[in-house]
This record gives C-alpha cells, structure tokens and sequence, in this order.
C-alpha cells in the first residue's frame, strides 16, 4: 500500500477529487494548509504600506491506496491538479505499512 | 384679535418645528458616535477590538457631563444659562432646564427665538463628541485607556469649548469673518490636531515601522465593520452639516437644508470614487479602506461650506479631499506617524482643504480669515493637547506596556475578549 500526499492549490480540489473518484478510489482526507515552495509568498499593499503573504494557503490531500493503483492515481492528480505556473504544488508517496477499518476490522489492501 | 392668534399659533408652529428638526439633526450626529465606533474597531486588529469599543463608548459619555458641566458655559459664554462655572446651585435642581423658552417669550420674540434652549445644548453636545472621536482612532492600539480617558475629559471639558467660543460663540474668529459653517475647522481640524500631539508622544505601534525605514502595513481585522461604520457616518453627516443651518421652518430656510443634504452626499460620492480610484492607479489594487477614508473625506471637506456650493461643484471639493486623503496617509506613514484609521489625515489635512475651499464658492470669505481660523484652531488645540498629554506621559504614563501590546490591550486593559475562543463554562 502507499499513502499519497499531494499539496495543491485549492481551487484545483473539486477536479482533483472527481479525478480520483472516477479511477474508484474510496476516500480521501483534506486539509487547509499554508507554506511555500518555490513559488514563495507575495507582497500586497494596504494603504500604501507593503505586506508580505509569505504562507500561501493550498489544500493537502491524502489518500491510502493499493499498490496496483497508486501510479493511476499519481497520475491523474497530477494531471488535473497541474495548471503550468509555479505553486502548482507537490505529490510525496511513502510506503503504508498497515491500514485498518475500523468498524469491521478488516487489514490491509481491504481497508483502503 | 384673530389674526394676532393665528400668527401666534404659526410662530409657536415654526419653533416647533425648528426644535424638532434640530433635535432629530441632533440624533442623527450621535449616531456618528456609532459610524466611529464601527469604523475605528474594523480598522483595528482583533486583539485590541473590545478596547476600541470602551474608549469610544467612554468619550462619547465623558464628552456629554463634562460639556454639560462647563464645555457649554464655555463656549456659549453669553448664551444659554447652564454649567458650574454659570451656575453651580443648579445642579440637581433641574439643570439647563429652568430657563428654557417660554410660549410668551418665543411669541414675543416674534420668531427670533425659534428653538428650544435645551435643544441647542444637545446639538453641540454630539459634536464635542465627534471632535474627541476622532482622537481615538489615531492612538489606537497602544494607548492606555484610562490615560485616553483623561485626556477626553480636558478636551472636550476645555480645549475644544475655548475654539468653539472664537468661532460659535462669538468670539475673535467670529469677528474676523472666519467661516466654519458645520466644523471643518472647529470639530475636525481641532480632533485631528488633539490626534496628532497625542501620536507623537505615544510613537508608532510595534512592528509599523521596521530598522531600515521599511513601512509595515498592519491590515484591519473587520473591513464589513469599517465600511458599516463609514456608511454610518455618512448618514450622521446630514444631520451634522443640515442641522447646522439652525432653522428649517421657511422655504428659504427649507431649501437651503436640502442643498445642504444633496451638497454633504455628493461631496461623500466624490471622495470615494477619487481615492478609490487614486489607490488603484498608485498601489495597482483598489484598497477598500481608502475609499472608505475617501468618502469621510469629502465630507470633511465640505463640512466648511455646504450651503453656496453647486452639487456639481461639492462633489469636486469633495473628490479633492478624496485625494488628499490618500496622499496624507502615504506621507504620514513616510514620517512615521502612524494613524491606524487615517483620521489625522481624514480630519486634519483634508480639514485644511475645507476650510480653504470655503473661499471658492462663498464671496464673503477671504484667504486671510480662513488662515487665521486655521492657524488659531490648529495652535491651540496642539498645544494645548501637547501639554496635556505630556503631563499624563510624565506622571501615570501614556502608553502600555511592550507585553500588552503584544497580547493586546483587550485583555490588558478591558480583560475580555471581543471575539472570546477556547472558553470553559465551567
């Protein structure tokens, strides 16, 4: 199993989440999150002064999956998440050691 | 027989009516206290929102005892019985209201005396208000409350009833041919000056102004807030500039309330859209709280002289505040005086513009009379102020501490929250 961590910009989350949801995927967790990349923060002016944004907000999504569908699911992440200009944001995967549902206990690639 | 009746009936109709008006002219101005209220805890940060509430409910509070305890008697010196320095036995002995008019005496007067007394003295009560108003904007932040609150008992017990006397009351700048029709000078350029001497002895807000001259902008924690309270003022502003034409009971006098009315708005209407518009041409964005200090500009602006101006005319006086306005805030940042809600600039420098802009449209004004009330109001009342806060500086201190600006001056000074979090009922 993987675990996908992806940061992307937030407006690209609906598109993201049908993607996924298109490949069967079951779930995924999101987060509200700010920080910086390459793409740093920006300066704005409030009356006449300047200040710097240096946390930009993105949205962080993870999901668990099986090992057979983790490629498609990078894929299609990136693909729809992707605009071409910096801050379109990053994708992590690690290995998932164990996942467990809760209610019925079940382990596994059957948890995810 | 009859006639002489009805013509006592009509002029006992008119001062009626005249009182009327001028008391619901009057409500209007309090709710100024409400449009800076709004205004001054919208352009703060959240942490020092409660305080900004206190002071202002405060000084509108203190402004009315002490400008009926002396403010009054000071600045209408020949006029309305009334204060401890007239009358100190008539405290809580009816107080002011035993020598209002009487049905004879306003018959008699055949229609000179058109107005209740008491009336009169609540009509200038909101605008001592108003003056101290403007005060709390400028040290907002990191100003001690009880220090503020001092402060506001001088003023508007003192320091503004003495201004309010050269000009209102018949004093030097009466006799000069100053013109000052609602208080561009009198209430605004007095409350900016106050301001101004209190700003510089309190020094900027932490973190404003960084080591190597970098300006900060500290952003304002409610923008609905600040535009409510703009609107707010907005409306208090008819009653503020149309109540000041005293008398409403002719067609002359009716008429010339409506100028006033379609003048005030119009001036409001320039000023936003100019400096709306300067501030997306100069910082590439359309900076809301700008045009919200532009609309309260242009009603400065024409505060001096609302009544011979074309509309056409008010809303450029008005559109030329509206510039000013943003020009003065980008300087005094540059000058590292730093006003959270811009209301020296607002108030003092755009005051300035009124008062000069009286000359264009009003034929008895001259340059000269106009400087000299400028000059005088401004003289004084920083100086006067200066003194003031210096004294409270040295003795009970001004400012608060490093810490509690830093954790903000609502747990420090009021030790509630306005927007409470992580509470326990239990």
């Amino acid at each position: 199993m993987k675990m996908i961590t992806a940061i992307i910009k937030p407006f690209k989350l609906d598109d993201v989440r049908e993607a996924v949801a298109d490949i069967g995927i079951q779930g995924i967790t999101v987060t509200e999150v700010k920080g910086f990349g390459r793409q740093r923060g920006h300066t704005e002016l409030y009356r006449g002064a300047e200040y710097v944004v240096d946390f930009l907000p993105k949205a962080k999504i993870e999901l668990a999956v099986a090992d057979d569908v983790a490629e498609q699911v990078i894929e299609a992440i990136a693909n729809t998440a992707r605009t071409g200009k910096i801050g379109d944001g990053k994708i992590f995967v690690t290995d998932l050691a164990q996942a467990i549902r809760i209610r019925t206990g079940e382990t596994g690639s059957e948890a995810v | 027989m009859e006639d002489i009746q009805v013509a006592a009936q009509v002029t006992e109709l008119a001062y009626a009516l005249d009182t009327f008006y001028f008391l619901v002219m009057g409500a209007l101005v309090m709710w100024m206290a409400a449009g800076f209220t709004m205004l001054e805890a919208g352009l703060v940060r959240a942490k020092n929102t409660a305080e900004i509430l206190t002071k202002n409910v405060g000084l509108y509070s203190i402004a009315c005892i002490m400008y009926m305890l002396c403010g009054y008697s000071i600045m209408y010196p020949g006029g309305f019985e009334g204060g401890v320095f007239q009358s100190l036995s008539t405290i809580g002995s009816g107080l002011l209201t035993s020598s209002d008019n009487t049905a004879a005496d306003v018959i008699a007067s055949g229609g000179d005396t058109y107005y209740s007394g008491l009336s009169d003295f609540f009509f200038q009560v909101v605008f001592v208000a108003t003056a101290m108003s403007i005060v709390s904007g400028a040290v907002a932040e990191r100003m001690k409350l009880w220090s503020f609150f001092a402060f506001a008992v001088v003023l508007t017990g003192f320091i503004y009833p003495v201004q309010g006397f050269w000009k209102w009351g018949g004093g030097f700048l009466q006799e000069a041919g100053f013109l000052d029709f609602a208080g561009s000078g009198v209430v605004h350029l007095c409350g900016a000056a106050a301001a101004l001497a209190g700003v510089l002895l309190l020094g900027a807000r932490k973190g404003k102004y960084g080591k190597d001259g970098r300006i900060n902008a500290i952003p304002g924690s409610n923008l609905p807030l600040a535009a409510l309270g703009t609107l707010v003022l907005w409306l208090g502003w008819f009653g503020f500039n149309g109540g000041s034409q005293l008398v409403v009971s002719d067609v002359e006098n009716s008429n010339a309330v409506a100028l006033i009315f379609v003048n005030t708005n119009m001036a409001a209407a320039g000023g936003l859209i100019a400096a709306l518009l300067l501030a997306r041409f100069w910082f590439g964005k359309a900076d809301l709280t700008m045009a919200l200090n532009g609309a309260l500009a242009g009603l400065v602006a024409i505060t001096a002289e609302p009544l011979t101006p074309e509309p056409g005319v008010a809303t450029l006086i008005g559109a030329v505040g509206g510039l000013l306005v943003v020009i003065a805030i980008v300087t005094l940042d540059k000058l590292k005086i730093d006003d959270p809600v811009g209301a020296i600039s607002v108030h003092g420098v755009v005051g300035i513009w009124g008062l000069l802009a009286v000359c264009i449209t009003n034929e008895e004004a001259t340059l000269g009379a106009q400087l000299l009330g400028m000059i005088s109001i401004f003289a004084w009342v920083f100086a006067a102020s200066f003194i003031v806060w210096f004294i409270l500086k040295k003795t009970v201190g001004i400012r608060v501490s490093e810490e509690e600006e830093y954790e903000g001056v609502d747990i420090g000074e009021c030790g509630l929250e306005a927007y409470p979090e992580f509470t326990s009922a239990e």
